[in-house]
């Protein structure tokens, strides 16, 4: 910087500084360690004048500069004076006069042990709260769902439709595609490693059972929870963050009974369908991969998997279904409404009910595989 | 002597679709006043406002502020324009995952190289002088009231010490004691920041408080500007309504008796 902002004299007990140039925020580091410098260097003057005279440009950065220059010989008993400066910027200094009295509080540093036990123990804590409202969100759908049947009237029909056109019906052509193509992986690698042993045929066996019991609702599921369950938390979210929720509670309505029953009604309606055509889609694809990189007809592929399955292993897939379905809504609704004012938090519960719907979808496949197991199917 | 004004607007159409909102439209904005933008609502007063900043685009005219013709500004001229005024958006705009003090200093961190004890201060400094505690600093936007949040947008809107501030309807959603402090908040620091201030507004009591100049928007175009003496003679039907209709009437009574 050409200009000279501050230039100081020090005369027997008296320091007299010369402002000049534009004391504005641009210069402001600046300023700030030439004001620094002049007071430490006269650490034994016992009195300070400032000339502002010199001075083409003068904000509130500056002001205030200037006032803490003043506050701290004063403070240090000594006497500070300020000549020179333009009526039209006083007010600005008298302004400073009033502000940065008392300073704002610093935030506590704690002790990192203590903030990571801390941390440790908030994250157990959240567990329980998830699982509390988990609960929660179940028992209102529930006792939602037992007043709508008890009044068949107040059900929300056209909203359930959209939604069921926005989760399942539109849904269909990426669900098909993802399935037909894991269908046709898990064929290509069946048969690629029963080749070894000569037991190609048995490729299809595996292809019908993993597909019908396990992977095309689980896919399904993932699938949907990543799609729908991540527009359910974020439109309840922004619902609540502009008080939608709250002008709906007011006016008398139950917000689970109009937004969020419809919403995992057609969750439930949806993933059983979803995974019958998954499941379809996925056995096609294997049985092409079958016929052109196993070399396997068509015919003696329907035939070997009518041997293989049977009805109980679709009955299986389709059992899950729906429960996977309501997992994911009541996850997704109860992070919706979790969200706070800022637009990050909207963010944050989105990704939490992705997550963790995901997670509980596997740990419910995991608990009804035990069940089913010991039912014997 | 002559003025230059600070804000030049010349023939100036706004438009969205089939719909001309803003039909040749010019106004000057004179240095160190506070002008009132009045008009009902759908007149095209934010449409107006967030032309000149550049949010909305233009079919036809120039904007000029402090000299510079925005559309033929470079980055560069641009940038620096940016950092010479202040805006205050009708719902506050705040930054919802900064805490108030991170949202007054979000400008001064990205414009200017400050120490952080500095910025600290000038950012309690700015709060202060538009009536905030120290209390008040750690909180974060969805825990302020509508005053509190005007009241912070417009510290941000003043970090960087600018030399026009825009405001988009400063006291809509405040109570009238609440908006009586604003306008008042927004005449000190006028004087004392030797501020220009655009406003647009709805308050008939801001317009008779605060405002240097006023001018009436309808029809597209400004159809009166001037001190409000020259509004209560208007004989246009919109701003005859709208000046001495039921409320408006009460106000003009009381400032005669005033």
């Amino acid at each position: 910087m050409g200009d000279v902002l501050l230039t100081s004299k020090l005369k027997g007990e008296r320091l007299e500084l010369a402002a000049s140039g534009a004391w504005t925020a641009a210069h402001a580091r600046e300023l700030e360690s030439l004001i620094d410098n002049v007071s430490s260097e006269a650490a034994h003057a016992k009195n300070v004048s400032i000339d502002m005279r010199g001075v083409s440009e003068f904000d509130t950065f500056g002001a205030w500069l200037l006032e803490r220059l003043t506050r701290a010989w004063s403070a240090a008993g000594r006497e500070a004076k300020i000549i020179g400066l333009p009526q039209h910027d006083r007010g600005l200094l008298k302004e400073m006069h009033g502000v940065n009295l008392e300073s704002a509080r610093a935030p506590v540093r704690e002790n990192r042990i203590i903030a990571a036990l801390v941390s440790v123990g908030q994250a157990g804590a959240g567990v329980g709260r998830d699982l509390m409202q988990f609960a929660d969100m179940l028992g209102s759908v529930g006792v939602a769902a037992v007043r709508v049947l008890m009044r068949p009237r107040d059900f929300r029909f056209t909203s359930t439709i959209n939604q069921l056109d926005r989760v399942a019906w539109q849904a269909v052509p990426i669900i098909l595609l993802i399935t037909f193509l894991i269908g046709g992986i898990i064929a290509q690698q069946g048969i690629f490693h029963f080749r070894k042993f000569g037991a190609e045929l048995y490729a299809v066996d595996l292809v019908g059972i993993l597909i019908l019991r396990e992977i095309g609702v689980l896919i399904v599921a993932i699938m949907v929870a990543g799609r729908s369950g991540s527009s359910y938390t974020a439109e309840l979210g922004s619902m609540k963050m502009r008080e939608e929720i709250d002008a709906l509670r007011t006016m008398g309505f139950d917000p689970v009974e109009v937004l969020i029953l419809p919403r995992i009604l057609v969750l439930v309606i949806a993933l059983p369908v979803l995974t019958f055509l998954g499941c379809m889609a996925a056995l096609y694809g294997g049985g092409l991969v079958a016929w052109f990189y196993g070399g396997m007809s068509p015919d003696i592929y329907i035939a070997r998997l009518t041997e293989a399955i049977s009805i109980t292993h679709f009955k299986v897939g389709m059992w899950k279904a729906p429960f996977m379905g309501l997992v994911i809504g009541i996850v997704a609704c109860a992070e919706g409404l979790q969200v706070k004012g800022s637009a990050e938090s909207l963010g944050l519960k989105t990704t939490a009910s992705v997550v963790k719907s995901i997670f509980l979808v596997i740990v419910l496949d995991g608990l009804f595989a035990i069940f089913f197991a010991s039912i014997g199917m | 002597m002559k003025r230059e004004p600070v804000i030049k607007v010349r023939d100036l159409v706004v438009g969205f679709g089939d719909q001309v909102v803003l039909d040749h439209l010019s106004l000057d904005v004179w240095e160190g006043e506070i002008l009132g933008v009045v008009g009902g609502s759908g007149a095209g007063k934010s449409v107006l406002l967030r032309t000149i900043i550049g949010l909305l685009p233009k079919r036809h005219g120039t904007i000029e502020i402090l000299g510079v013709d925005l559309q033929k500004a470079s980055e560069a001229e641009r940038r620096a324009l940016e950092r010479r005024w202040g805006i205050l958006f009708q719902q506050g705009a705040l930054f919802s995952s900064l805490t108030v003090r991170e949202n007054v200093q979000f400008p001064m961190r990205e414009n200017l190289d400050l120490s952080p004890r500095l910025m600290d201060e000038m950012a309690l400094a700015k709060l202060q002088m538009v009536g905030l505690t120290p209390e008040d600093l750690n909180k974060y936007p969805a825990e302020l009231s509508g005053g509190m949040t005007k009241r912070v947008a417009l510290a941000r809107a003043l970090a960087l010490d600018p030399e026009i501030v825009f405001l988009d309807e400063p006291t809509s959603g405040l109570d009238p004691i609440s908006a009586g402090d604003f306008d008042e908040l927004i005449r000190t620091l006028q004087q004392t920041l030797g501020l220009t201030v655009f406003m647009v507004t709805h308050d008939l009591e801001s317009l008779y408080t605060a405002c240097d100049r006023v001018a009436a928007l309808a029809d597209g175009k400004v159809v009166v500007e001037g001190p409000l003496e020259v509004m209560l003679e208007c004989e246009h039907p919109w701003v005859k309504e709208y000046f001495q209709g039921k409320r408006g009437g009460l106000l003009a009574d009381r400032r005669v008796i005033a």
